[in-house]
Protein backbone atom coordinates (compact mmCIF):
# COMPACT_ATOMS: atom_id res chain seq x y z
CA UNK A 1 0.00 0.00 0.00
CA UNK A 2 2.87 2.52 0.62
CA UNK A 3 4.23 2.05 -2.61
CA UNK A 4 1.35 2.64 -5.20
CA UNK A 5 3.39 1.87 -7.94
CA UNK A 6 4.42 -1.48 -7.55
CA UNK A 7 2.17 -3.87 -8.83
CA UNK A 8 0.01 -6.28 -6.35
CA UNK A 9 1.17 -9.46 -6.08
CA UNK A 10 -1.91 -12.43 -6.56
CA UNK A 11 -0.37 -14.29 -3.92
CA UNK A 12 -1.01 -11.78 -1.45
CA UNK A 13 -4.38 -11.89 -1.69
CA UNK A 14 -6.89 -13.77 0.20
CA UNK A 15 -9.54 -15.62 -0.58
CA UNK A 16 -11.99 -12.83 -0.55
CA UNK A 17 -9.82 -10.60 -2.77
CA UNK A 18 -9.44 -13.02 -5.25
CA UNK A 19 -12.97 -14.06 -5.61
CA UNK A 20 -13.34 -10.23 -6.51
CA UNK A 21 -10.76 -10.27 -9.06
CA UNK A 22 -11.73 -13.09 -10.67
CA UNK A 23 -15.38 -11.84 -11.10
CA UNK A 24 -15.83 -11.91 -14.82
CA UNK A 25 -19.01 -9.65 -15.12
CA UNK A 26 -19.64 -6.36 -13.10
CA UNK A 27 -22.47 -4.25 -13.62
CA UNK A 28 -22.29 -0.16 -13.47
CA UNK A 29 -24.74 2.17 -13.49
CA UNK A 30 -24.28 5.24 -14.94
CA UNK A 31 -26.20 8.08 -14.85
CA UNK A 32 -29.48 9.88 -14.46
CA UNK A 33 -26.56 12.53 -12.94
CA UNK A 34 -24.13 12.14 -15.14
CA UNK A 35 -22.32 15.24 -16.61
CA UNK A 36 -21.69 12.50 -20.04
CA UNK A 37 -25.16 11.79 -20.85
CA UNK A 38 -25.97 15.01 -21.49
CA UNK A 39 -29.24 15.11 -19.27
CA UNK A 40 -31.15 12.45 -17.67
CA UNK A 41 -30.19 9.11 -18.84
CA UNK A 42 -29.02 6.47 -17.55
CA UNK A 43 -27.40 3.37 -18.65
CA UNK A 44 -26.78 -0.06 -16.96
CA UNK A 45 -23.37 -1.48 -18.38
CA UNK A 46 -22.72 -4.97 -17.83
CA UNK A 47 -18.49 -4.91 -17.72
CA UNK A 48 -15.58 -7.53 -17.50
CA UNK A 49 -13.24 -5.05 -16.66
CA UNK A 50 -13.17 -2.51 -18.33
CA UNK A 51 -14.98 -3.76 -21.56
CA UNK A 52 -19.10 -3.68 -22.17
CA UNK A 53 -20.39 -7.00 -22.92
CA UNK A 54 -23.66 -4.90 -22.98
CA UNK A 55 -25.69 -2.05 -22.08
CA UNK A 56 -29.12 -0.96 -21.26
CA UNK A 57 -31.00 2.34 -21.22
CA UNK A 58 -33.38 3.58 -18.97
CA UNK A 59 -35.20 6.48 -20.21
CA UNK A 60 -38.59 8.72 -19.38
CA UNK A 61 -37.00 10.93 -16.78
CA UNK A 62 -38.25 14.21 -18.64
CA UNK A 63 -41.36 12.35 -20.19
CA UNK A 64 -44.01 15.05 -20.41
CA UNK A 65 -46.69 13.28 -22.28
CA UNK A 66 -46.38 15.53 -25.47
CA UNK A 67 -48.56 13.33 -27.46
CA UNK A 68 -51.26 13.53 -24.66
CA UNK A 69 -51.06 17.42 -24.46
CA UNK A 70 -51.67 17.60 -28.50
CA UNK A 71 -54.78 16.10 -27.93
CA UNK A 72 -55.64 18.44 -25.45
CA UNK A 73 -55.07 21.70 -27.35
CA UNK A 74 -55.85 22.73 -30.75
CA UNK A 75 -53.62 22.40 -33.58
CA UNK A 76 -52.27 26.35 -33.02
CA UNK A 77 -52.25 25.82 -29.02
CA UNK A 78 -50.22 22.80 -29.51
CA UNK A 79 -47.12 24.50 -32.61
CA UNK A 80 -45.40 25.91 -29.07
CA UNK A 81 -45.06 22.53 -27.39
CA UNK A 82 -43.20 20.74 -30.20
CA UNK A 83 -40.34 23.22 -29.37
CA UNK A 84 -39.46 21.58 -26.05
CA UNK A 85 -39.01 18.40 -27.19
CA UNK A 86 -35.27 18.94 -29.15
CA UNK A 87 -34.80 22.13 -27.48
CA UNK A 88 -30.94 22.74 -29.49
CA UNK A 89 -32.95 22.54 -32.37
CA UNK A 90 -36.15 23.99 -31.60
CA UNK A 91 -36.88 25.40 -35.37
CA UNK A 92 -36.78 22.31 -36.81
CA UNK A 93 -39.50 20.61 -34.58
CA UNK A 94 -41.58 23.91 -35.36
CA UNK A 95 -40.91 23.20 -39.12
CA UNK A 96 -41.71 19.90 -39.29
CA UNK A 97 -44.94 20.14 -37.24
CA UNK A 98 -46.32 23.15 -39.00
CA UNK A 99 -45.84 21.05 -42.46
CA UNK A 100 -47.41 18.26 -41.29
CA UNK A 101 -50.65 20.32 -40.13
CA UNK A 102 -50.62 22.35 -44.11
CA UNK A 103 -50.64 18.99 -45.67
CA UNK A 104 -53.51 17.76 -43.46
CA UNK A 105 -55.61 21.39 -44.14
CA UNK A 106 -54.05 21.21 -47.98
CA UNK A 107 -52.25 24.59 -47.61
CA UNK A 108 -48.95 25.84 -48.90
CA UNK A 109 -46.50 28.08 -47.14
CA UNK A 110 -45.94 31.08 -49.94
CA UNK A 111 -42.48 30.59 -51.13
CA UNK A 112 -41.10 34.08 -48.97
CA UNK A 113 -42.23 31.85 -46.03
CA UNK A 114 -40.52 28.75 -46.99
CA UNK A 115 -37.29 30.71 -47.74
CA UNK A 116 -37.27 31.99 -44.12
CA UNK A 117 -37.73 28.97 -42.61
CA UNK A 118 -34.96 27.34 -44.53
CA UNK A 119 -32.84 29.94 -43.38
CA UNK A 120 -33.56 29.87 -39.66
CA UNK A 121 -34.01 26.07 -39.85
CA UNK A 122 -30.47 26.06 -41.56
CA UNK A 123 -28.96 28.17 -39.05
CA UNK A 124 -30.72 25.99 -36.30
CA UNK A 125 -28.61 22.98 -37.61
CA UNK A 126 -25.28 24.82 -37.48
CA UNK A 127 -25.99 25.70 -33.71
CA UNK A 128 -27.27 22.58 -32.62
CA UNK A 129 -23.92 21.02 -34.68
CA UNK A 130 -22.18 23.03 -32.54
CA UNK A 131 -23.35 22.08 -29.57
CA UNK A 132 -22.84 18.75 -30.29
CA UNK A 133 -19.49 19.55 -31.04
CA UNK A 134 -18.54 21.16 -28.09
CA UNK A 135 -20.31 19.24 -25.57
CA UNK A 136 -18.89 15.63 -27.61
CA UNK A 137 -15.05 16.91 -27.69
CA UNK A 138 -15.83 18.04 -23.65
CA UNK A 139 -16.94 14.79 -23.16
CA UNK A 140 -13.31 12.74 -24.60
CA UNK A 141 -11.08 15.27 -22.70
CA UNK A 142 -10.73 18.49 -25.07
CA UNK A 143 -12.32 21.49 -23.07
CA UNK A 144 -11.28 24.24 -25.76
CA UNK A 145 -13.82 23.48 -28.59
CA UNK A 146 -16.74 24.19 -25.83
CA UNK A 147 -15.96 27.77 -25.83
CA UNK A 148 -15.61 28.29 -28.85
CA UNK A 149 -18.52 26.60 -30.21
CA UNK A 150 -20.66 28.48 -27.85
CA UNK A 151 -19.36 31.74 -28.41
CA UNK A 152 -20.27 31.46 -32.16
CA UNK A 153 -23.31 29.87 -31.79
CA UNK A 154 -24.48 32.99 -29.41
CA UNK A 155 -24.33 35.23 -32.63
CA UNK A 156 -27.12 32.32 -34.33
CA UNK A 157 -29.13 32.99 -30.92
CA UNK A 158 -28.30 36.59 -31.43
CA UNK A 159 -30.40 36.52 -34.91
CA UNK A 160 -33.34 33.87 -33.42
CA UNK A 161 -33.42 36.88 -30.66
CA UNK A 162 -33.98 39.34 -33.26
CA UNK A 163 -35.98 37.71 -35.81
CA UNK A 164 -38.54 36.66 -32.89
CA UNK A 165 -37.64 38.03 -29.42
CA UNK A 166 -36.72 33.95 -28.48
CA UNK A 167 -33.69 32.57 -28.11
CA UNK A 168 -33.96 29.02 -27.70
CA UNK A 169 -37.83 27.69 -27.63
CA UNK A 170 -38.23 30.16 -30.62
CA UNK A 171 -41.74 29.01 -32.18
CA UNK A 172 -40.70 30.76 -34.99
CA UNK A 173 -43.24 29.44 -37.87
CA UNK A 174 -46.99 29.43 -37.85
CA UNK A 175 -49.26 26.95 -39.73
CA UNK A 176 -49.79 28.64 -43.04
CA UNK A 177 -46.41 30.58 -43.00
CA UNK A 178 -44.06 32.71 -40.45
CA UNK A 179 -45.60 34.74 -37.86
CA UNK A 180 -43.03 37.69 -38.30
CA UNK A 181 -41.43 39.32 -41.53
CA UNK A 182 -37.48 39.42 -41.37
CA UNK A 183 -36.41 42.42 -39.57
CA UNK A 184 -34.57 45.34 -41.63
CA UNK A 185 -31.29 44.11 -41.78
CA UNK A 186 -31.74 40.25 -41.50
CA UNK A 187 -30.00 39.10 -44.44
CA UNK A 188 -27.26 41.11 -43.61
CA UNK A 189 -26.93 39.70 -40.07
CA UNK A 190 -26.76 36.10 -41.97
CA UNK A 191 -24.47 36.88 -44.49
CA UNK A 192 -22.13 38.37 -41.57
CA UNK A 193 -22.77 35.48 -39.59
CA UNK A 194 -21.70 33.13 -42.48
CA UNK A 195 -18.33 35.22 -43.19
CA UNK A 196 -17.20 35.03 -39.28
CA UNK A 197 -18.62 31.23 -39.00
CA UNK A 198 -16.30 29.81 -42.07
CA UNK A 199 -13.28 30.52 -40.54
CA UNK A 200 -14.12 29.38 -36.97
CA UNK A 201 -15.51 25.65 -38.65
CA UNK A 202 -11.62 25.70 -39.59
CA UNK A 203 -10.81 26.72 -36.20
CA UNK A 204 -12.58 23.87 -35.00
CA UNK A 205 -11.02 21.53 -37.37
CA UNK A 206 -7.35 22.33 -36.63
CA UNK A 207 -8.42 21.51 -32.92
CA UNK A 208 -9.36 18.50 -33.75
CA UNK A 209 -8.99 16.66 -36.93
CA UNK A 210 -6.04 15.89 -36.79
CA UNK A 211 -5.12 16.15 -32.93
CA UNK A 212 -3.45 12.66 -32.29
CA UNK A 213 -5.96 12.16 -29.22
CA UNK A 214 -8.86 13.15 -30.93
CA UNK A 215 -7.96 10.70 -33.42
CA UNK A 216 -7.21 7.92 -31.09
CA UNK A 217 -10.12 8.09 -28.74
CA UNK A 218 -12.82 8.27 -31.99
CA UNK A 219 -11.55 6.33 -34.80
CA UNK A 220 -12.19 2.20 -34.64
CA UNK A 221 -14.95 3.55 -31.63
CA UNK A 222 -18.81 2.63 -31.94
CA UNK A 223 -18.89 1.32 -34.97
CA UNK A 224 -22.32 0.72 -37.15
CA UNK A 225 -22.50 -0.64 -40.62
CA UNK A 226 -24.88 0.50 -43.25
CA UNK A 227 -26.92 -2.32 -42.99
CA UNK A 228 -27.20 -1.96 -39.10
CA UNK A 229 -27.89 1.02 -39.17
CA UNK A 230 -30.93 0.19 -41.54
CA UNK A 231 -32.04 -2.56 -39.72
CA UNK A 232 -32.22 -0.53 -36.55
CA UNK A 233 -33.93 2.65 -37.90
CA UNK A 234 -31.30 4.50 -37.21
CA UNK A 235 -31.01 8.27 -39.02
CA UNK A 236 -29.47 11.65 -39.68
CA UNK A 237 -25.84 12.09 -39.90
CA UNK A 238 -25.05 8.41 -37.80
CA UNK A 239 -26.95 6.72 -40.59
CA UNK A 240 -24.75 8.87 -43.63
CA UNK A 241 -21.59 8.20 -41.39
CA UNK A 242 -21.84 4.69 -42.23
CA UNK A 243 -22.02 5.46 -46.21
CA UNK A 244 -25.66 5.58 -46.88
CA UNK A 245 -26.46 8.90 -48.82
CA UNK A 246 -29.65 9.58 -47.65
CA UNK A 247 -31.40 12.96 -46.77
CA UNK A 248 -34.54 13.66 -46.51
CA UNK A 249 -33.63 17.30 -48.10
CA UNK A 250 -32.91 15.27 -50.99
CA UNK A 251 -34.66 12.16 -51.31
CA UNK A 252 -38.15 13.81 -50.46
CA UNK A 253 -37.60 17.71 -50.37
CA UNK A 254 -39.79 19.81 -48.51
CA UNK A 255 -39.92 23.58 -47.78
CA UNK A 256 -37.73 25.43 -50.41
CA UNK A 257 -34.97 23.09 -50.25
CA UNK A 258 -35.35 21.56 -54.04
CA UNK A 259 -34.49 24.56 -55.27
CA UNK A 260 -30.72 24.84 -53.79
CA UNK A 261 -27.34 23.21 -54.67
CA UNK A 262 -25.71 21.00 -51.37
CA UNK A 263 -24.55 17.86 -51.28
CA UNK A 264 -25.04 15.10 -48.80
CA UNK A 265 -22.07 14.42 -46.80
CA UNK A 266 -20.99 11.02 -46.38
CA UNK A 267 -18.66 8.90 -44.42
CA UNK A 268 -17.28 5.30 -44.82
CA UNK A 269 -16.63 3.29 -41.54
CA UNK A 270 -19.23 4.22 -39.54
CA UNK A 271 -17.04 4.98 -36.57
CA UNK A 272 -17.05 8.16 -34.21
CA UNK A 273 -14.57 9.90 -36.26
CA UNK A 274 -16.14 9.65 -39.62
CA UNK A 275 -19.33 11.12 -37.73
CA UNK A 276 -17.51 13.78 -36.78
CA UNK A 277 -16.18 14.85 -40.29
CA UNK A 278 -19.75 13.97 -41.86
CA UNK A 279 -21.28 17.00 -39.04
CA UNK A 280 -18.42 19.21 -39.72
CA UNK A 281 -19.32 19.51 -43.27
CA UNK A 282 -22.73 19.34 -42.36
CA UNK A 283 -22.51 22.63 -41.40
CA UNK A 284 -20.11 23.85 -44.29
CA UNK A 285 -23.32 22.35 -46.73
CA UNK A 286 -25.83 24.42 -44.44
CA UNK A 287 -23.93 27.67 -44.96
CA UNK A 288 -23.71 26.75 -48.91
CA UNK A 289 -28.19 26.48 -48.47
CA UNK A 290 -27.83 29.82 -46.32
CA UNK A 291 -25.90 31.72 -49.24
CA UNK A 292 -28.17 30.74 -51.79
CA UNK A 293 -31.42 31.27 -49.27
CA UNK A 294 -30.16 34.84 -48.38
CA UNK A 295 -29.48 35.75 -52.02
CA UNK A 296 -32.85 34.72 -53.52
CA UNK A 297 -35.33 35.41 -50.92
CA UNK A 298 -38.16 36.23 -53.24
CA UNK A 299 -40.57 38.68 -52.41
CA UNK A 300 -44.47 38.17 -51.28
CA UNK A 301 -46.21 37.39 -48.59
CA UNK A 302 -45.34 35.56 -45.88
CA UNK A 303 -48.76 34.00 -44.75
CA UNK A 304 -50.92 31.41 -46.97
CA UNK A 305 -54.47 32.08 -46.26
CA UNK A 306 -55.63 30.05 -43.38
CA UNK A 307 -58.77 29.90 -41.56
CA UNK A 308 -58.78 31.24 -37.92
CA UNK A 309 -60.25 28.14 -36.94
CA UNK A 310 -58.32 25.41 -38.01
CA UNK A 311 -60.20 22.39 -38.34
CA UNK A 312 -58.27 19.79 -41.04
CA UNK A 313 -60.75 17.58 -42.96
CA UNK A 314 -60.92 13.79 -41.22
CA UNK A 315 -58.06 12.24 -42.53
CA UNK A 316 -54.37 11.40 -41.48
CA UNK A 317 -50.86 12.43 -42.36
CA UNK A 318 -47.56 11.35 -41.90
CA UNK A 319 -44.55 14.28 -42.59
CA UNK A 320 -40.74 13.95 -41.61
CA UNK A 321 -37.79 16.28 -41.91
CA UNK A 322 -34.69 15.95 -41.73
CA UNK A 323 -33.87 17.73 -38.48
CA UNK A 324 -30.12 18.35 -36.79
CA UNK A 325 -30.68 14.59 -35.42
CA UNK A 326 -32.35 12.90 -38.21
CA UNK A 327 -35.56 11.79 -39.03
CA UNK A 328 -37.86 13.64 -37.14
CA UNK A 329 -41.84 12.82 -38.34
CA UNK A 330 -45.16 14.14 -37.37
CA UNK A 331 -48.22 11.43 -38.08
CA UNK A 332 -51.37 13.60 -37.03
CA UNK A 333 -55.22 12.09 -37.07
CA UNK A 334 -57.72 14.52 -37.65
CA UNK A 335 -61.37 14.28 -36.96
CA UNK A 336 -62.42 17.07 -38.04
CA UNK A 337 -62.65 19.10 -35.17
CA UNK A 338 -60.46 21.91 -33.75
CA UNK A 339 -58.14 19.24 -31.82
CA UNK A 340 -56.15 16.88 -33.50
CA UNK A 341 -57.16 13.28 -32.95
CA UNK A 342 -54.09 12.05 -32.16
CA UNK A 343 -50.25 13.06 -32.83
CA UNK A 344 -47.69 10.72 -32.49
CA UNK A 345 -43.69 12.25 -32.83
CA UNK A 346 -41.25 9.96 -34.72
CA UNK A 347 -38.51 11.47 -32.54
CA UNK A 348 -35.09 10.69 -34.36
CA UNK A 349 -32.92 10.95 -31.11
CA UNK A 350 -35.05 7.88 -29.58
CA UNK A 351 -34.96 5.54 -32.25
CA UNK A 352 -31.31 6.38 -32.30
CA UNK A 353 -30.51 5.39 -28.97
CA UNK A 354 -31.63 2.35 -29.44
CA UNK A 355 -28.50 1.97 -31.55
CA UNK A 356 -25.55 2.59 -28.49
CA UNK A 357 -26.13 -1.28 -26.84
CA UNK A 358 -24.45 -2.43 -30.62
CA UNK A 359 -22.11 0.00 -31.10
CA UNK A 360 -20.97 0.06 -27.44
CA UNK A 361 -20.78 -3.85 -27.03
CA UNK A 362 -16.46 -5.13 -26.66
CA UNK A 363 -15.41 -1.21 -26.59
CA UNK A 364 -14.34 0.42 -23.05
CA UNK A 365 -16.29 2.28 -20.42
CA UNK A 366 -14.32 5.61 -21.51
CA UNK A 367 -15.65 4.87 -25.53
CA UNK A 368 -19.15 4.62 -24.23
CA UNK A 369 -19.06 8.44 -23.10
CA UNK A 370 -17.35 9.06 -26.56
CA UNK A 371 -20.51 6.86 -28.19
CA UNK A 372 -23.32 9.16 -26.41
CA UNK A 373 -21.99 11.81 -27.46
CA UNK A 374 -21.67 11.28 -30.86
CA UNK A 375 -25.05 10.11 -31.21
CA UNK A 376 -26.05 13.40 -30.55
CA UNK A 377 -28.84 12.37 -28.31
CA UNK A 378 -31.49 15.32 -26.73
CA UNK A 379 -33.46 13.76 -23.82
CA UNK A 380 -36.28 15.72 -24.17
CA UNK A 381 -36.61 14.35 -27.41
CA UNK A 382 -35.94 10.97 -26.25
CA UNK A 383 -38.28 11.24 -23.52
CA UNK A 384 -41.32 13.83 -24.83
CA UNK B 1 -69.79 16.85 -44.74
CA UNK B 2 -66.06 15.07 -44.63
CA UNK B 3 -67.64 12.38 -42.18
CA UNK B 4 -69.20 10.74 -44.61
CA UNK B 5 -66.56 10.43 -47.08
CA UNK B 6 -64.44 8.70 -45.02
CA UNK B 7 -64.32 5.01 -46.02
CA UNK B 8 -66.47 2.73 -44.27
CA UNK B 9 -63.87 0.35 -42.73
CA UNK B 10 -62.68 3.37 -40.45
CA UNK B 11 -65.91 5.21 -39.23
CA UNK B 12 -64.67 8.44 -37.92
CA UNK B 13 -64.19 8.79 -34.12
CA UNK B 14 -66.67 11.12 -32.25
CA UNK B 15 -66.22 11.87 -28.48
CA UNK B 16 -63.47 9.88 -27.35
CA UNK B 17 -62.61 11.91 -24.21
CA UNK B 18 -62.76 15.70 -25.59
CA UNK B 19 -65.83 17.35 -26.09
CA UNK B 20 -67.94 17.19 -29.44
CA UNK B 21 -66.72 19.45 -31.65
CA UNK B 22 -69.02 19.50 -34.01
CA UNK B 23 -71.69 22.67 -32.85
CA UNK B 24 -73.48 24.59 -35.98
CA UNK B 25 -73.22 27.68 -35.01
CA UNK B 26 -68.90 27.56 -35.40
CA UNK B 27 -69.17 24.83 -37.78
CA UNK B 28 -70.86 27.47 -40.93
CA UNK B 29 -68.43 30.34 -40.81
CA UNK B 30 -65.50 28.11 -40.62
CA UNK B 31 -66.52 26.48 -43.78
CA UNK B 32 -67.27 29.63 -45.52
CA UNK B 33 -63.85 30.49 -44.80
CA UNK B 34 -61.97 27.52 -45.75
CA UNK B 35 -63.82 28.07 -48.76
CA UNK B 36 -62.13 31.63 -49.54
CA UNK B 37 -58.41 30.63 -50.45
CA UNK B 38 -57.84 29.41 -53.99
CA UNK B 39 -56.89 25.70 -52.58
CA UNK B 40 -59.20 23.38 -54.61
CA UNK B 41 -61.76 21.90 -53.49
CA UNK B 42 -61.41 22.56 -49.53
CA UNK B 43 -65.24 21.94 -48.02
CA UNK B 44 -65.55 18.62 -48.60
CA UNK B 45 -61.77 17.66 -48.18
CA UNK B 46 -60.10 14.81 -50.06
CA UNK B 47 -60.85 11.31 -49.90
CA UNK B 48 -59.18 8.46 -49.22
CA UNK B 49 -58.88 6.56 -52.76
CA UNK B 50 -58.43 3.43 -54.14
CA UNK B 51 -54.24 3.04 -54.14
CA UNK B 52 -53.11 0.55 -57.10
CA UNK B 53 -49.77 -0.23 -57.74
CA UNK B 54 -47.53 -3.79 -58.33
CA UNK B 55 -46.90 -3.99 -54.64
CA UNK B 56 -50.67 -3.78 -54.58
CA UNK B 57 -51.34 -6.37 -56.75
CA UNK B 58 -48.66 -8.92 -55.38
CA UNK B 59 -50.50 -8.85 -51.85
CA UNK B 60 -54.10 -8.81 -53.45
CA UNK B 61 -53.29 -12.17 -55.54
CA UNK B 62 -51.85 -13.74 -52.27
CA UNK B 63 -54.54 -12.21 -49.18
CA UNK B 64 -57.53 -11.08 -51.49
CA UNK B 65 -59.78 -8.93 -49.77
CA UNK B 66 -57.96 -8.98 -46.20
CA UNK B 67 -55.80 -6.12 -47.69
CA UNK B 68 -57.42 -3.00 -48.95
CA UNK B 69 -54.66 -0.13 -50.29
CA UNK B 70 -55.97 3.18 -50.56
CA UNK B 71 -54.38 6.99 -51.10
CA UNK B 72 -54.78 9.97 -49.01
CA UNK B 73 -53.02 13.09 -50.20
CA UNK B 74 -50.76 11.17 -51.70
CA UNK B 75 -49.46 9.02 -49.57
CA UNK B 76 -49.90 5.63 -49.38
CA UNK B 77 -52.03 3.09 -47.05
CA UNK B 78 -52.79 -0.71 -46.72
CA UNK B 79 -55.62 -1.47 -44.14
CA UNK B 80 -55.05 -4.95 -43.22
CA UNK B 81 -56.35 -7.85 -40.96
CA UNK B 82 -54.83 -8.57 -37.99
CA UNK B 83 -54.15 -12.40 -38.93
CA UNK B 84 -52.02 -11.31 -41.75
CA UNK B 85 -50.18 -8.93 -40.39
CA UNK B 86 -46.79 -10.82 -39.70
CA UNK B 87 -46.78 -12.13 -43.26
CA UNK B 88 -47.48 -8.52 -44.86
CA UNK B 89 -44.91 -7.17 -42.96
CA UNK B 90 -42.14 -9.72 -43.79
CA UNK B 91 -43.21 -9.29 -47.25
CA UNK B 92 -42.89 -5.81 -47.45
CA UNK B 93 -39.34 -5.91 -46.50
CA UNK B 94 -38.51 -8.74 -48.03
CA UNK B 95 -39.72 -8.40 -51.40
CA UNK B 96 -41.08 -5.39 -51.63
CA UNK B 97 -37.55 -3.85 -50.17
CA UNK B 98 -39.23 -1.38 -47.35
CA UNK B 99 -36.33 -2.07 -45.51
CA UNK B 100 -36.51 0.89 -42.37
CA UNK B 101 -39.21 0.56 -40.33
CA UNK B 102 -39.57 4.44 -39.63
CA UNK B 103 -42.37 4.29 -36.98
CA UNK B 104 -44.98 1.73 -34.44
CA UNK B 105 -47.53 4.02 -33.13
CA UNK B 106 -51.50 2.99 -32.59
CA UNK B 107 -54.57 5.00 -32.17
CA UNK B 108 -57.50 4.57 -29.90
CA UNK B 109 -60.75 4.69 -30.72
CA UNK B 110 -63.27 3.39 -28.09
CA UNK B 111 -66.65 3.55 -29.67
CA UNK B 112 -65.28 0.97 -32.02
CA UNK B 113 -65.55 -2.60 -31.99
CA UNK B 114 -61.86 -3.29 -32.76
CA UNK B 115 -60.52 -0.08 -30.64
CA UNK B 116 -57.18 -0.05 -31.44
CA UNK B 117 -55.56 0.70 -35.00
CA UNK B 118 -52.10 0.02 -35.16
CA UNK B 119 -50.00 1.72 -37.41
CA UNK B 120 -47.25 1.01 -39.14
CA UNK B 121 -44.86 3.47 -41.48
CA UNK B 122 -42.18 1.93 -43.75
CA UNK B 123 -39.83 3.18 -46.08
CA UNK B 124 -37.90 1.86 -48.50
CA UNK B 125 -34.41 3.20 -49.12
CA UNK B 126 -34.40 1.06 -52.50
CA UNK B 127 -37.43 2.80 -54.04
CA UNK B 128 -37.78 6.10 -52.16
CA UNK B 129 -41.01 5.23 -50.98
CA UNK B 130 -43.03 5.21 -48.17
CA UNK B 131 -45.87 3.14 -47.09
CA UNK B 132 -48.49 3.06 -44.05
CA UNK B 133 -49.79 -0.36 -42.89
CA UNK B 134 -52.96 -0.37 -40.39
CA UNK B 135 -54.68 -2.75 -38.34
CA UNK B 136 -57.25 -2.92 -36.18
CA UNK B 137 -57.31 -5.00 -33.09
CA UNK B 138 -59.73 -5.30 -29.50
CA UNK B 139 -58.26 -4.62 -26.41
CA UNK B 140 -56.53 -7.26 -24.60
CA UNK B 141 -55.83 -8.63 -28.19
CA UNK B 142 -52.28 -9.53 -29.16
CA UNK B 143 -50.54 -8.49 -32.64
CA UNK B 144 -46.79 -9.84 -33.52
CA UNK B 145 -44.15 -8.39 -33.09
CA UNK B 146 -42.04 -7.27 -35.95
CA UNK B 147 -38.77 -7.05 -34.39
CA UNK B 148 -37.58 -10.60 -36.26
CA UNK B 149 -38.08 -8.26 -38.68
CA UNK B 150 -36.83 -4.93 -37.98
CA UNK B 151 -34.83 -4.61 -34.68
CA UNK B 152 -35.96 -1.22 -34.58
CA UNK B 153 -39.64 -1.92 -33.53
CA UNK B 154 -37.91 -2.90 -30.77
CA UNK B 155 -38.45 0.44 -28.40
CA UNK B 156 -41.14 1.48 -30.63
CA UNK B 157 -43.18 -1.86 -29.74
CA UNK B 158 -42.55 -1.40 -26.09
CA UNK B 159 -43.63 2.39 -25.93
CA UNK B 160 -47.01 1.25 -28.05
CA UNK B 161 -47.65 -0.89 -24.88
CA UNK B 162 -46.54 1.37 -22.73
CA UNK B 163 -48.96 3.59 -24.07
CA UNK B 164 -52.06 1.89 -24.56
CA UNK B 165 -51.36 -1.68 -23.34
CA UNK B 166 -51.15 -3.11 -26.70
CA UNK B 167 -49.34 -6.85 -26.06
CA UNK B 168 -46.96 -7.74 -28.78
CA UNK B 169 -46.76 -11.61 -29.41
CA UNK B 170 -42.87 -12.53 -29.71
CA UNK B 171 -41.69 -9.14 -28.56
CA UNK B 172 -38.16 -10.14 -26.65
CA UNK B 173 -38.27 -7.79 -24.08
CA UNK B 174 -42.26 -6.15 -23.77
CA UNK B 175 -41.68 -3.72 -20.28
CA UNK B 176 -42.41 0.23 -20.02
CA UNK B 177 -39.98 2.28 -21.75
CA UNK B 178 -41.01 5.73 -20.77
CA UNK B 179 -43.17 5.25 -17.75
CA UNK B 180 -41.58 3.98 -15.32
CA UNK B 181 -42.39 -0.10 -14.09
CA UNK B 182 -45.12 -0.44 -11.85
CA UNK B 183 -47.14 2.27 -12.83
CA UNK B 184 -50.96 1.75 -13.38
CA UNK B 185 -52.94 3.23 -16.77
CA UNK B 186 -51.82 3.62 -20.50
CA UNK B 187 -51.47 7.34 -20.63
CA UNK B 188 -52.74 7.46 -24.58
CA UNK B 189 -55.91 5.39 -24.54
CA UNK B 190 -59.09 7.92 -24.63
CA UNK B 191 -60.39 7.27 -21.36
CA UNK B 192 -56.66 8.47 -19.56
CA UNK B 193 -57.53 11.77 -18.06
CA UNK B 194 -54.66 14.42 -19.06
CA UNK B 195 -53.96 15.23 -15.36
CA UNK B 196 -54.86 11.65 -14.02
CA UNK B 197 -51.48 9.83 -12.46
CA UNK B 198 -51.14 6.74 -10.73
CA UNK B 199 -51.36 8.73 -7.63
CA UNK B 200 -50.28 5.62 -5.59
CA UNK B 201 -47.35 5.47 -7.44
CA UNK B 202 -46.43 8.76 -6.66
CA UNK B 203 -46.84 8.40 -2.97
CA UNK B 204 -44.86 5.61 -2.74
CA UNK B 205 -42.26 6.11 -4.84
CA UNK B 206 -41.77 10.26 -4.45
CA UNK B 207 -43.44 10.25 -1.03
CA UNK B 208 -45.42 13.22 -1.85
CA UNK B 209 -49.20 13.48 -1.61
CA UNK B 210 -50.31 14.43 -4.85
CA UNK B 211 -48.03 14.35 -8.35
CA UNK B 212 -50.68 17.45 -9.40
Amino acid sequence: MSDPISPVSPLDLDEKEKTFLDATELILNMGPQHPATHGVLRVILKLDGEKVLGLECMIGYLHRGVEKIAENRTYTMFNPYVDRMDYVAAVSNGLGYCEAVEKLLNIQAPPRANYIRVILTELNRIASHQLWLGTHALDIGAMTPLFYTFRDREEILKIFERYCGARLTTHAFRIGGCQYETYSGFEKDVKRFLDFVAPKIDEYEELLTTNRIWVERTTKVGVISAKEAIALGVTGPVLRASGVKWDLRKAQPYAAYKEFDFEIPTGQNGDTYDRYLVRMAEMRQSMRILRQAVEGIPEGPIMAKVPKVLKPPVGEIYHSIEAPKGELGYFIVSDGSTQPYRVRVRPPSFVNLQALDLMCRGQLIADVVAVIGTLDIVLGEVDR
Amino acid sequence: MPEETKSPSSPPPEGGGKPAAANPPTEKPVAAAAAKPAAPAKPAGPTPEPWDAPVVAALKRLFGSGVQALTYLGQNYLEVDRSLIPEILQILRDQEQFDYCVDITAVHYPQRPRQFEVVWILYSHPRNERVRVKTQIADGEAIASAVPTWPAANWLEREVFDMFGIQFSGHPDLRRVLLPEGWKGHPLRKDYGIIQQDQEWVQINLGIESGQ
